[in-house]
């Protein structure tokens, strides 16, 4: 096969990436600070997606517009799923916590699919089969226009937990809870605040995803699962981490979908996920426990 | 040996096991069919919970993986009897072979690499999903378009080969639960069963009084696998189909835990009284619904989450445990 | 008598900490052998390293001309050492009873007998009446009495106790009188960190002191709280004897 393709895959495969690694960076985010492993994250996803999809259906509303909106949503799902749910189990056994968000993520899916049913939605934009051309390189318009929006959105996010007070003081209750508290921060809100900038994230991934993928309610088990893998080949709770995960993952499963079957993909990021867990837990740009 | 098995447990409670257990026999009866089939519905969850609970409620491992096993001993018994003729009780011992295998490498691969908690979730995970897709494309047993056993009469039942009416799967599963129930209250009385808890409490408490962990934990890796794999086989055989996307499926693997969650994780009686609630209250449901005319796919979905939700917040420790409290008995104290 | 436990040399460093810093000494059979110092001297990860909690970076641990380094623990306690923690965890969910049992069975595998084997150590300790209740629900010192009897239950010939004393005095006096026992007349072998000076002054024979993971004083205790390093580092001028 001629290089283009295979050039083509991988940039194709770089930028779905960056996507998904904004998703799996709200987990990775999560995880950092609250310490709890969210396992209904996929089904958040999906309900941002569905979102984007029901926003552009019924109004003819873009989701490179929409994106802040949803985000804002879903932040505010976020908060309030953690503050009256999840802080309960703050001092619980980790299988406790682990299970309740999977309770959760059963009930998510269950409701898409009586709402919007098993069949697949999507959003087709009037630039949807635009594409930009870099010499041989041929980069679709949806795909480069989401994987921007994921960069900007996770530098800003960046930017507001190194330099802002509020995200210097979440970085230090991720630190040291007890420490955080003693000092007067109001932990639970902190909490609060940081599942909703996570859940912030997967509010704009899925308005993304929207534009580059269809959705179908069974979908939320596979994202998790895939932000589950990306966060640990990265390294869980590291920022970077999530990104370039998500970009290693993206394309290996790219390359990988083109020499064997695109069924297969999963069997291979299922592979990596197993040899770092094994062999280095922390992931790339982790640090040991 | 009745009376050894039940030293322990309180005369009351023998007295209405037993009870249960007659009216149980004597069901096919005076049930009608759609009962049967909800009561081996019952009896295959309460004995897939079971099987769970050993690693998870004994030997303290999350496994949210545990379809692989039911699909592989599924597979393995279907295809014996499907392309050779073998019968299915041979085929279980084939079954419980590769479950084993598959069970040691999951358990020494995590064991080994010091793979814990939700890491090892999902590194369990990552198998169920690895099988079921490498399923998907193993066109020798039919790869997605699935597996089908051929079915004969179903005017006679044949123990041998399993091919019959409900009420033979009926016994079996009651079987099976009974089995499962008896092997599970003899382990946890013996050493290896103290040992288990023990690593479940406190594993670095339990390496200081001398037990091997990463062995015991390896043992309960292996015997939850095996009996769950011949869940898999019974699965098989009574659907007589199989389908990767159904039978690895992560959905698969979490209603098989939902049962000892909320009727109690590592108590001996949790995941048979949650079988009995979970799925009783839901097939409730669906034919309250379906007498209104509404058909809500994923209803029932809805109602495991919802009573799994509201057991993990409001009564952890499950059913069981706060039942028998307030039943005025001792701690359960497995 | 020989050494039945000896320290060659033994260090444990933590990236850029040395913990415990070439030490050396013997714990012969039968004795009571007491170490004590400042906190962070490195006396619980000497205990750790000895029970395989960590492999040493550097020297030899030998018990009974055996050498035990980098086994891990449940291979050292097979081998004959029971140890307790400082901060104590009992089986939480598990009645006193089962606890011990647990222990019982490491060299009697069958349950009666190690019941009834659990059964003597309990009496012993004062805990047979407690037997059926939770772990969980047992006040300090009985856990602490409790994480004794475990050890205990494991046959060991040598006991690694750590801060095992830190109660009111009486309690002290209790555990002081149930250790010399078990030394006595099971010939069991006892090394004990401790802070308690009461408990040390009453029990050792020999007692090491360790400051900043070195050994800075050896002796009989009496010549061990009168030399100047350790008052110094440790015990300052007014000692209660």
């Amino acid at each position: 096969m001629p290089t283009d393709i295979y050039l083509n895959v991988a940039v194709s495969g770089v930028l779905t990436g960056l996507v998904y690694g904004l998703m799996a960076l709200g987990l990775s985010v999560i995880f950092g600070v609250v310490r709890v492993v969210n396992f209904a994250h996929g089904e958040m996803t999906t309900v941002a997606m569905y979102l984007a999809v029901v926003l552009f259906a019924t109004m003819g509303l873009d989701p490179l517009l929409m994106m802040v909106p949803i985000a804002g949503v879903l932040f505010v799902f976020g908060y309030v799923l953690q503050r009256w749910l999840i802080n309960r189990f703050i001092s619980r056994p980790e299988h406790s916590q682990f299970i309740l968000l999977v309770a959760i993520a059963i009930i998510m899916t269950n409701v898409l699919l009586i709402v919007f049913g098993p069949d697949a939605r999507s959003v087709q934009t009037s630039y949807a089969f635009d594409s930009f051309m870099f010499g041989p390189l041929i980069v679709d318009a949806t795909k480069a226009f989401a994987a921007a929006a994921a960069i900007a959105f996770a530098a800003a996010l960046f930017a507001f937990f190194r330099f802002t007070r509020l995200g210097i003081a979440m970085r230090a209750c991720a630190d040291n809870y007890t420490g955080a508290q003693v000092i007067g921060l109001n932990v639970p809100r902190l909490y609060a605040l940081t599942f909703g900038l996570g859940a912030a994230c997967v509010g704009v991934a899925g308005a993304m995803l929207a534009l580059i993928t269809d959705v179908t309610p069974p979908l939320g088990p596979s994202f998790t699962l895939l932000a589950f893998v990306i966060v640990i080949v990265g390294g869980l709770g590291s920022m970077p981490g999530a990104l370039a995960g998500g970009i290693l993952i993206g394309v290996i499963a790219a390359l990988a979908g083109l020499f064997y079957t695109p069924s297969a993909k999963g069997m291979f990021v299922f592979a990596i996920l197993v040899v770092v867990l094994l062999f280095r837990p922390q992931g790339i740009f982790g640090r040991r426990a | 040996m009745i009376g050894r098995l039940t030293n322990d447990v309180p005369r009351r409670a023998a007295m209405a096991l037993f009870l249960l257990f007659l009216v149980l026999l004597l069901a096919p009866w005076f049930a009608n069919d759609y009962l049967l089939t909800v009561l081996i519905l019952i009896f295959y969850f309460a004995y897939t919970g079971q099987a769970w609970n050993i690693m998870m409620g004994f030997a303290g491992q999350l496994s949210l993986g545990h379809a692989i096993y039911i699909g592989l001993g599924g597979y393995t018994a279907a295809v014996l009897f499907g392309y050779f003729g073998i019968s299915p009780w041979v085929g279980s011992l084939v079954a419980i072979l590769f479950a084993i295998t598959c069970g040691a490498v999951i358990g020494f691969l995590a064991f080994r690499f010091r793979v814990a908690g939700v890491y090892f979730a999902i590194l369990t995970i990552a198998f169920a999903e690895f099988a079921r897709i490498g399923f998907d494309h193993f066109t020798y047993v039919g790869g997605s378009a699935g597996f089908f056993l051929p079915v004969s009469n179903y005017a006679q039942s044949d123990l041998w080969t399993l091919r019959g009416k409900p009420i033979m799967f009926y016994y079996l599963s009651l079987g099976m639960t009974v089995g499962a129930v008896i092997l599970c209250h003899i382990m946890l009385r013996s050493r290896i069963g103290y040992f288990w808890q023990a690593i479940r409490e406190d594993e670095e408490a339990a390496r200081a009084v001398g037990i091997d962990t990463f062995r015991y934990k390896l043992l309960a890796v292996i015997i939850s696998a095996a009996m769950t794999s011949l869940a898999g086989v019974f699965f098989a055989f009574y659907y007589n189909n199989l389908f990767p996307e159904e039978v690895f499926s992560i959905n698969r693997s979490i209603e098989l835990i939902l049962a000892p969650f909320i009727g109690g994780i590592g108590t001996l009686f949790g995941p048979i009284l949650g079988a009995f609630m979970l799925t009783g209250l839901a097939e409730t449901l669906t034919t309250t619904l379906a007498a209104f005319g509404i058909d809500v796919p994923g209803a029932k979905q809805i109602f495991y989450g919802i009573c799994l939700l509201l057991v993990i917040t409001v009564l952890p420790e499950g059913v069981w445990p706060w039942l028998y409290r307030r039943l005025h008995m001792a701690e359960p104290h497995e | 008598m020989s050494a039945l436990l000896s320290i060659d040399g033994v260090s444990k460093r933590f990236r850029g900490l040395v913990a415990v810093d070439r030490l050396s000494f013997q714990v012969k059979q039968g004795d009571i052998f007491a170490v004590i110092g400042p906190n962070g001297a490195g006396k619980t990860t000497l205990f750790n390293v000895i029970a395989g909690v960590f492999s040493p970076d550097g020297g030899a641990i030998v018990l009974s001309g055996e050498s035990i380094n980098g086994l891990s623990p449940d291979q050292i306690c097979r081998r004959g050492v029971g140890r307790t923690f400082q901060i104590v965890r009992p089986f939480p969910a598990l009645s006193v009873e089962d606890n011990v049992i647990v222990a019982a069975l490491l060299h009697r595998h069958l349950v009666p007998d190690a019941r009834a084997h659990a059964g003597e150590v309990l009496r012993q300790l004062d805990l047979y009446d407690k037997r059926a209740q939770r772990a969980s629900g047992l006040t300090l010192p009985d856990r602490k009495r409790l994480e004794l009897a475990r050890a205990l239950a494991t046959d060991p010939k040598l006991l690694l106790l750590d801060e095992m004393a830190a109660l009111r005095p009486t309690e002290t006096d209790r555990m002081v009188s149930i250790l010399k026992e078990f030394n006595r007349n099971r010939g069991l072998t006892i090394l004990l960190i401790e802070h308690v000076m009461r408990a040390v002054m009453a029990l050792a024979a020999r007692v090491l002191v360790m400051h900043h993971g070195a050994a800075i004083a050896e002796g009989a205790p009496d010549e061990v709280v009168r030399d100047r390093a350790v008052i110094d580092s440790y015990l300052g001028a007014e000692t209660v004897v």
